[in-house]
């Protein structure tokens, strides 16, 4: 099974962070992987987006224009790929930032206000961890073993304290 | 895999540099490279390696130049219009018979161009970059694996024939993360008799140099060194075929452009279509052999490029014109889609063999 996914919103939502998340996650569970972030002058203060691809195949390209999960994290990204989504696949949503509903009538979408959630929670940097755990969820992978080790991969060592806010984070999107 | 990491191409590179000994760095930043020279700032310090962030391009190439001469394994990074600026130094090593590491992780052109993924290099690093009658060993790498192993190879290389190696490589393959096993094969440099190491007033001085005057000895210089290319294209060359036992249209892809081409082969396969892959790992020397045997085998060959079409150059006389060769690609700094890819052999597989 392969699946092909795209993270997009600001730069300084965790965008390429998420990501990495998602890949190392992968990894850990010995499936094939790659991530490939936009990169250039959009990145600053403009929108990031990062192309991850988890497959039990090698990975053929990383780029990833039609993804089966859109992660949309304001609305210029949810405005730019809701139509990229192939049918069936999965649309989630920070309904703090998305304030419209989706056109897409053959795609699962999954609102979650994560920004607010973030900020109710004394998390405020960590709307992207909250959407992660509703994808993780959503998606019938949120084993906390995997989900721990892929975030000790990806929280470096300098921000070990960091961990239990992600692993907070992760819960209560899995919990929404 | 639990000793697999995820790396960015970049940072592979660098790693494998260090892996393979390498402890002189010398660069001048700009996208989508700088990671390289990144990783090196951060790590050469630590293990009594010189990073060094040069005035220029020019300037780094040079100094390349120098710890070249004293016999270390060394080597610059740059992208697209930075390699341009190191052409004449690219043209005196091989001139002074020096081994180097250059990389390029291409971006759109002519020009300053832009930042985002090209392969618009390929002539100037398959046809010299720089005067003079000369080659370098040119590597595309298609992973990030394959970014830290081919850099190992390419020391390697450099040292055995004396000359430059590239990785010629671009802003995807420098950008994205792959897990990477940095358990590497490393051969040590071999003996360089020739370095300027000091004569310790035990043998004559070894001279350094890309002049000379005498016709005759010019010439014979270039004789020697066009032996050599000759024992690299016969021992050196590289590539990687998929899926080409039963093709009857042959996609030819180096770098992304062969990651793109193998899913849109996979979808071809699914619906009947006999596509298969020649992906070229050494651009110089040009794998002749599967691209010769596929013209007496497939209908069509497909050069898929981010450029306006070079490597088909190259693909139509590996093959001899015995078949036609068509192009499709994306320029600028776009990425060609595998559904582009894909209808490309759909159009192959109807009518391939047919009027372009």
């Amino acid at each position: 099974m392969t699946t092909r996914y795209l993270f997009a919103g600001f730069g300084g939502q965790g965008i390429l962070f998420a990501g990495k998340f998602a890949a190392y996650k992968g990894l850990m569970e010995d499936r094939q992987v790659s991530w490939l972030p936009s990169y250039g002058p959009e990145m600053r203060g403009g929108t990031a987006s990062c192309s991850v691809i988890v497959s039990d195949e090698p990975v053929g390209s990383p780029i990833v224009s039609h993804p089966d999960v859109l992660i949309a994290m304001n609305l210029p990204s949810f405005d730019k790929y809701e139509q990229a989504v192939v049918p069936g696949g999965r649309i989630f949503l920070d309904s703090t930032l998305v304030e419209r509903p989706p056109v897409r009538s053959d795609v699962t979408v999954t609102a979650i206000p994560a920004t607010q959630l973030a900020s109710e929670n004394g998390i405020p940097t960590l709307a992207n961890m909250i959407i992660m755990g509703s994808v993780l969820k959503a998606m019938g992978e949120f084993g906390e073993d995997g989900v721990l080790a892929a975030l000790k991969k990806v929280v470096s060592a300098k921000h070990a304290d960091m961990l239990d806010a992600n692993l907070k984070a992760l819960k209560l999107g899995a919990e929404y | 895999m639990a000793d697999k990491v995820l790396m960015k191409g970049n940072e592979a590179i660098a790693e494998a540099a260090i892996l393979a000994g390498c402890r002189h760095y010398f660069g001048y930043p700009i996208t989508p490279q700088t990671e390289i020279a990144a990783y090196m700032a951060k790590r050469m310090p630590k293990i009594g390696g010189t990073f060094l962030q040069a005035e220029s391009e020019i300037a780094a190439i040079n100094m390349v130049y120098g710890v070249s001469s004293a016999g270390k394994r060394v080597m610059t990074s740059s992208s697209s219009p930075g390699i341009s600026l190191k052409g004449e130094g690219l043209s005196y090593l091989a001139g002074a018979d020096l081994p180097a590491l250059v990389v390029n992780v291409q971006r759109g052109g002519p020009g300053l161009g832009g930042i985002q993924p090209s392969q618009s290099d390929y002539f100037q690093a398959t046809r010299g970059g720089g005067h003079g009658d000369y080659r370098m060993i040119v590597l595309a790498p298609a992973s990030v694996q394959e970014m830290a192993d081919l850099t190992v190879k390419g020391f390697e290389l450099a040292d055995t024939y004396r000359m430059t190696a590239m990785i010629l490589a671009d802003g995807t393959m420098g950008q994205m993360m792959e897990p990477v096993d940095l358990e590497l094969t490393v051969t040590p440099p071999p003996a360089k008799p020739w370095a300027a190491t000091g004569t310790g007033m035990k043998r004559p001085h070894n001279i350094i140099n890309s002049l000379s005057l005498v016709p005759e000895e010019l010439e014979e210089l270039n004789f020697a060194r066009y032996r050599r290319y000759a024992q690299i294209e016969e021992k050196e060359t590289r590539w990687e075929e998929y899926r080409m036992e039963d093709a009857d249209v042959c996609v030819a892809a180096f770098g992304i452009a062969a990651r793109v081409s193998k899913n849109a082969v996979n979808e071809a396969r699914k619906m009947g279509i006999r596509a298969g892959l020649i992906r070229p790992i050494t651009l110089w020397p040009f794998p002749k052999v599967p691209f010769a045997k596929a013209a007496g085998q497939v209908k069509e060959i497909i050069s898929v490029e981010l450029s306006m079409g070079q490597m088909i150059e190259d693909v139509r006389l590996a093959s001899g014109c015995r078949v036609p060769v068509t192009l499709c690609n994306r320029a600028g700094g776009m990425i060609p889609t595998p559904e582009q890819v894909l209808d490309a052999i759909k159009r192959a597989a109807e009518n391939g063999g047919a009027a372009q």
